[in-house]
């Protein structure tokens, strides 16, 4: 059903979906047959800008070239994840979690942060980690298990990645707290999926983050699979309706638009701002690709559904619109494609140059203030290394 | 200014102390403000320092110690109350999954500066799930570490100190000894954290403990003295680190080694301890190291703990087997 309903080609809207707030008027328009909720849209599959009444105010000046950004991020994130793909198939990384079809939702909502505000992912934001200037290679070190982190969470105020999913938007909740008592305007942005949606964590930070009107907002990219099951298996409602529960707005975005992605998160964020609180974001989405390398998605789905929604897909969308409105000329797609040729150079030299960690790391960083069993442990393994270097000396 | 308060008094007057010192102390958990904690332990801090920083918390421990986390990722230092040992386990994946290694995965570049304070134990005559002694869980992992204090002056001090600590420090406090009055100098830092101390010199054999098993060793020594055995008794006062440097040498001296700990002996610390003791002195050791503790069952209701929990004879029974080798 998920399908059909969101394949329609009928601009839609936000249906009552911001609860809590008030005092806006709105129109609802749903296609038929439709069993899915209406979500807010700006570009249709066919690059066909449509007026929003309520968030268009949020992307109102954007320019072409701010557009052709947008196309650019997307392109080289796609790059970059593809790219990352055959480096595992190489045997250069353990394993590769792709955001194919997950570059709209990624990069406009990434877009719409302020260098200021905070991003805590899960394991698959790398469209995010783009957006705030994380240098792709560095997400690579954890794939390949040189690391289980390679990047410093400050210098781009983008948290590690996280692989339990849902205990990311605890950490984000608290963070946002700690924004709010130091009487900034700054926001907090937390990642997660259908999936996620359902741990208990997820739900104590929608309470958390309620009861203390923290300034972040929860960004849940519906890729409609978790693994193996459906959003169906997860829940019985939409899962932006949630939000209302809990007192706060929840909303449903298509995810494979760029442009409404960018508005509705930029809307959240300025409710963030001033200090009306978290908001819920459900981007609708599509993970057109395995949950990992490891997984193998014909095992649970069809091919027909991913057809469906490879006709809505978020850059070819775009790159319609920008067409359309000449914003772009043939030499900015013929640049891109030998700027993204580059990358996946550049990305895939690094990783086969990235040395094995020293075996000593395994005793780095256990602790800021050191601990005695660890230094303990330490000169063990060095005098267990020593030995061999003797053996060796005797030879 | 030596002053004589109680044990539950003394973290009172140390976490006030912190928020005083430090701005960028919050304190948070359930119930901590307006009822000062169903143990008064934070008793007068929200009315003086403000609810922006002693924090009633909703009630979901994973939240708080989840909150926690995000707090000290922006350059706060929170203290948390788990309002009992038996309430943690919702918060342990926080605490295991996230408190304990993020400062690794980051390779350094963030810390966790967050104390988790959890009363714990038996003794009080208490319901289900209020009186369990869950440390060696958390001993087990790596990025953690474990400290308990015996007694008020240890109470204030080590609080401070776990409170200054960049890393996540879980703070087991001895509810059975909230009640029980110290002297404590608030002005000279008695030692480091994670160093055990000699409460009671002796040369016949070794009783170490931590928490609230200390004033039940002590007072094994003296029964024990009465019978013309010379115990010492040894206030490990961390269990991660455990100071095995001072373990050895109490047992160097005395040949001789008895851990008691309320918590089930089996994977106890008494295990770890008696495993490490018998690598560093088995040519010292008269006797194996004995462990006095918990049994590997469920606590068990109120009116079998006295049954359950390790006391004097018990301790004595293990005394007198150790001398017996």
């Amino acid at each position: 059903m998920t399908v059909e309903s969101t394949a329609a080609r009928t601009p839609r809207r936000s249906a009552g979906s911001k609860a809590g707030t008030t005092g806006t008027k709105r129109t609802t328009r749903t296609t038929k047959k439709s069993t899915e909720p209406a979500l807010v849209q700006l570009l249709t599959p066919e690059g066909k800008r449509v007026k929003n009444a309520e968030y268009d105010q949020y992307v109102a000046g954007i320019t072409a070239e701010e557009l052709r950004g947008l196309y650019r991020d997307m392109v080289l994130t796609r790059r970059f994840d593809a790219e990352a793909t055959s480096l595992q198939r190489q045997g250069e990384l353990g394993l590769w979690a792709s955001l194919l079809g997950q570059e709209a939702a990624q990069i406009g909502s990434g877009r719409a942060l302020r260098d200021d505000d905070y991003v805590f992912p899960t394991y698959r934001e790398h469209g995010v980690a783009w957006c705030r200037g994380v240098d792709p290679t560095n997400l690579l070190g954890m794939f390949r298990g040189v690391n289980n982190g390679g990047w410093d969470p400050n210098s781009n105020n983008f948290h590690l990645y996280t692989i339990v999913i849902g205990s990311q938007t605890l950490h984000a909740t608290g963070y946002a707290m700690g924004v709010a008592k130091d009487g900034v305007d700054s926001a907090v942005i937390a990642y997660f999926g259908d999936g996620a949606s359902s741990q208990g964590d997820v739900a104590e930070a929608f309470t958390f983050s309620a009861v203390y009107n923290a300034p972040v907002v929860f960004f849940c990219q519906n890729n409609q699979w978790a693994i193996s099951e459906p959003t169906e298996k997860q829940s019985r409602v939409p899962l932006y309706q949630r939000a209302q529960g809990y007192g706060f707005p929840g909303v449903r975005v298509d995810g494979n638009d760029v442009l409404a992605s960018l508005a509705v998160t930029k809307w959240a964020l300025e409710r963030a701002r001033a200090g009306e609180g978290p908001t819920l974001i459900e981007a609708f989405t599509y993970r057109m690709g395995a949950h990992t390398t490891s997984d193998d998605p014909t095992r649970y789905r069809g091919d027909e559904e991913r057809q469906a929604w490879e006709a809505k897909d978020p850059i070819l969308r775009l790159r319609r619109y920008l067409e359309s409105k000449k914003y772009a000329d043939e030499t900015f797609f013929e640049e891109l494609e030998s700027e993204s040729e580059a990358l996946g150079r550049r990305v895939r030299e690094a990783v086969r140059a990235m040395p094995d960690p020293d075996s000593f790391a395994i005793f780095e960083n256990v602790y800021a203030d050191g601990h005695a069993l660890v230094d303990e442990e330490r000169a063990q393994f060095a005098a267990y290394q020593a030995s061999f270097a003797d053996a060796d000396g005797g030879k | 200014m030596a002053e004589k308060m109680a044990l539950a008094k003394a973290i009172n007057e140390s976490l006030r102390r912190a928020l005083e010192s430090d701005p960028k102390v919050v304190v948070m958990g359930e119930d901590v403000g307006k009822l000062g904690g169903v143990f008064r332990v934070t008793d007068g801090l929200q009315k003086d320092f403000g609810e922006s920083r002693v924090i009633d918390t909703p009630l979901a421990e994973s939240g708080i110690v989840g909150t926690a986390i995000g707090l000290a990722l922006r350059g706060y230092r929170p203290v948390v109350e788990i309002q009992f040992d038996g309430f943690v386990f919702p918060a342990y994946d926080q605490i295991v999954t996230q408190l304990a290694k993020m400062h690794a995965r980051s390779l350094g570049k963030v810390k966790l500066p967050v104390v988790v304070r959890i009363p714990y134990g038996g003794g009080i005559g208490a319901v289900e799930h209020h009186s369990e002694s869950p440390e060696a869980l958390f001993a087990h992992v790596a990025g953690l570490k474990i400290v308990s204090p015996s007694d008020a002056s240890d109470a204030y001090w080590m609080m401070q100190q776990a409170i200054q600590s960049d890393d996540p420090v879980i703070f087991f406090e001895p509810k059975r000894r909230y009640w029980d009055k110290g002297e404590v100098n608030t002005e000279a830092i008695p030692g480091p954290l994670h160093t055990a101390r000699v409460v009671r010199e002796g040369t016949d054999l070794t009783l170490a403990a931590y928490g609230p098993m200390v004033k039940l060793c002590r007072e094994v020594a003296d029964a024990a003295a009465e019978e013309g055995r010379n115990l010492e008794v040894l206030d490990l006062r961390s269990v991660s680190p455990i100071d095995f440097d001072s373990i050895q040498a109490s047992v160097e001296k005395t040949r001789r080694l008895v851990v008691v700990h309320e918590a089930p002996v089996f994977f106890g610390s008494g295990a770890e301890i008696a495993a490490r003791i018998t690598e560093r002195c088995f040519y010292h050791l008269e006797a194996p190291v004995l462990r006095v503790g918990g049994y590997h069952a469920p606590y068990p209701p109120a009116r079998l703990e006295e049954t359950y929990l390790p006391d004097l004879d018990r301790v004595l029974d293990a005394v007198d087997r150790s001398l017996a080798y």
